[in-house]
């Protein structure tokens, strides 16, 4: 089965002499929910640009599930959705416009664009708003717009490029579930975002880009066992003593109910079993920051 | 192909109706007062012009340049718009040709000259007693006029930055090539080096064929100036098309 994604010595030069991608090389496999992250400026943008032809490659080779994009081009395109960073549409459309226009792009009829456009409209909490002109959308809604707009030809790989970005929590967990559906289903998503929450939740396969190369390709399982230590904040039922006792891990004292531990290897339940046996009741347990965000700093320019 | 090509023609008719207020009435009470001043009021003073009286004279040539100018505005606004605000990425990413997008964003030109032409006709029919000598060239100059126009339009788009760059080419270079192409007077009345001029001019072989057609007399044998047209139009078709294809100020 070929690859959804094969991207091979992908380079990138910008007139202006700027390097976006250095020979990047990378795939995704049909079927995975694959997470492309990076700092701002780290080249995903450019990347995806290329993947959806909206941007010329410098050299190197794209193919989508086994065929070479400088080949077939036309095929290649009708295989991807793309929901961009930034909004893309005509803000004097109706909603619903938009979408029939980009289905009859793909060459799907009127009629059964409509069809279609009712489906993931509704999907995606806009039907109500079908006939109001794009501009009169909130920042959130604007990006369910370009999700609904990307899926209208029924693409076979999904690119996201920070889908959630201003879109509130509540929304955010609902697109996160359509998404997963979607993955369910049998497509292919790639996401990029800043959310590493998201990333973390969502992906199996990731790829880090720093300074537009690869600095990591694994499966996220897998990157998220280098991160050797834990930092977690921990809630006491009762207050706490002013001088705590000590332990096999590091502790601090944040304020009379709270308490940051840092687990180097140690399981939670062992702590709290160890800070029980000390007079310690722990209530509520939480992380002081995302495992992912953790590597991600160590691994990245921004983290150096 | 077809579904993709109707597609974009039936959003460009679209956008163009939704704001009719903006591009179908005015360029009509424009109209409307260029006849009533220059031919009701002043016509009669000027006389006969190539036989006919002014009034009859002009309607060919103000009919056509609304055709000249709405062409022109919209692929030139539309196009531009579309990069501007990035929606041009829908056809990108699709699998529409450049052919394709060419030629719907043509034919959008196409409609709005028409829909323009022909209310410009309309309104003038209830103040003049219009006769047309040759619907056939009537249609057909119409045709390549609102074609030429909406392709230098689309070119203008692809290289214009800002707004100020796409009223830079109609008010300084379309508006002069207007007046001078023969749209207020019959070149017969200048001096011989003006007249000599004036035939490097396109716009005075639209609207001289147009006047043919309306008024069944011409100072230009109809064929040289339909050579004119078609060679003028597979030129900027080429330019149009090679510069979508290379993604000039659209892709990088």
């Amino acid at each position: 089965m070929p690859n959804a994604l094969l991207i091979s010595n992908l380079t990138k030069t910008y007139a202006n002499n700027i390097s976006a991608l250095s020979q990047v090389n990378l795939s995704v496999e049909q079927g995975d929910f694959f997470a492309l992250l990076g700092s701002n400026g780290a080249g995903k943008t450019t990347m995806i640009g290329i993947i959806s032809s909206l941007l010329n490659k410098t050299s190197g080779e794209v193919s989508v599930l086994g065929l070479d994009q400088s080949t077939n081009l036309n095929q290649v395109k009708r295989m991807i959705g793309l929901m961009p960073q930034e909004f893309n549409f005509n803000p004097f459309e109706p909603i619903e416009e938009i979408l029939i226009n980009q289905a009859g792009y793909y060459g799907i009829d009127r009629q059964s664009a409509r069809a279609r456009a009712e489906v993931l409209l509704k999907r995606v909490e806009l039907w109500d708003r079908r006939l109001n002109m794009a501009k009169s959308l909130s920042g959130g809604m604007k990006r369910r717009l370009m999700l609904a707009r990307a899926l209208i030809h029924d693409p076979k790989i999904l690119i996201l490029d920070e889908p959630s970005a201003g879109v509130d929590v509540e929304i955010r967990r609902s697109m996160w579930k359509f998404l997963k559906e979607l993955n369910e289903q049998g497509m292919t998503v790639i996401l990029t975002t800043h959310y590493l929450e998201e990333a973390e939740l969502l992906c199996r396969n990731i790829v880090i880009l720093d300074n537009g190369q690869v600095i990591e390709q694994s499966s996220m399982k897998k990157l998220l066992t280098k991160v050797a230590h834990q930092v977690l904040i921990l809630e006491s039922i009762e207050t706490l003593p002013e001088v705590l006792p000590e332990f096999d891990f590091s502790i601090e004292r944040l304020d009379n109910n709270s308490i940051q531990v840092i687990l180097d290897g140690m399981s939670i339940s062992r702590t709290l079993s160890e800070l029980s046996k000390k007079g310690i009741e722990i209530e509520h347990v939480r992380s002081a920051q995302n495992r992912l965000e953790t590597l991600f700093l160590r691994l990245t320019s921004k983290g150096k | 192909m077809w579904i993709a090509y109707k597609t974009i023609v039936v959003k460009e008719i679209l956008r163009f109706s939704r704001i009719w207020v903006q591009t179908i009435f005015p360029p009509i009470i424009t109209t409307s007062l260029y006849l009533l001043i220059f031919g009701g009021l002043m016509g009669e003073r000027i006389g006969d012009m190539q036989g006919v009286d002014y009034l009859h004279f002009i309607i060919p040539g103000i009919i056509l340049m609304t055709v000249i100018q709405n062409s022109y505005a919209n692929t030139v606004s539309s196009f531009f718009l579309a990069k501007f605000n990035h929606s041009i990425e829908e056809l990108l990413i699709s699998p529409v040709s450049y052919w394709v997008i060419l030629l719907g964003y043509i034919s959008g030109g196409v409609a709005r000259g028409f829909a323009v032409g022909l209310g410009v006709f309309i309104v003038v029919s209830f103040f003049v007693d219009l006769k047309i000598y040759s619907i056939g060239i009537v249609l057909i100059t119409f045709l390549l006029t609102a074609i030429l126009f909406s392709l230098a339009g689309f070119i203008n788009a692809v290289f214009a930055q800002s707004f100020d760059d796409i009223s830079i080419v109609p008010t300084f270079i379309l508006m002069p090539m207007i007046y001078l192409g023969g749209m207020f007077y019959s070149i017969e009345i200048l001096p011989e080096f003006w007249q000599v001029l004036s035939k490097f001019n396109p716009i005075y072989y639209m609207v001289d064929s147009f006047r043919m057609g309306f008024l069944g007399s011409s100072t230009t044998d109809f064929v040289v100036s339909m050579v004119v047209l078609i060679s003028m139009i597979l030129v900027l078709a080429v330019v149009a098309f090679y510069l979508l294809k290379r993604g000039v100020n659209i892709k990088t």
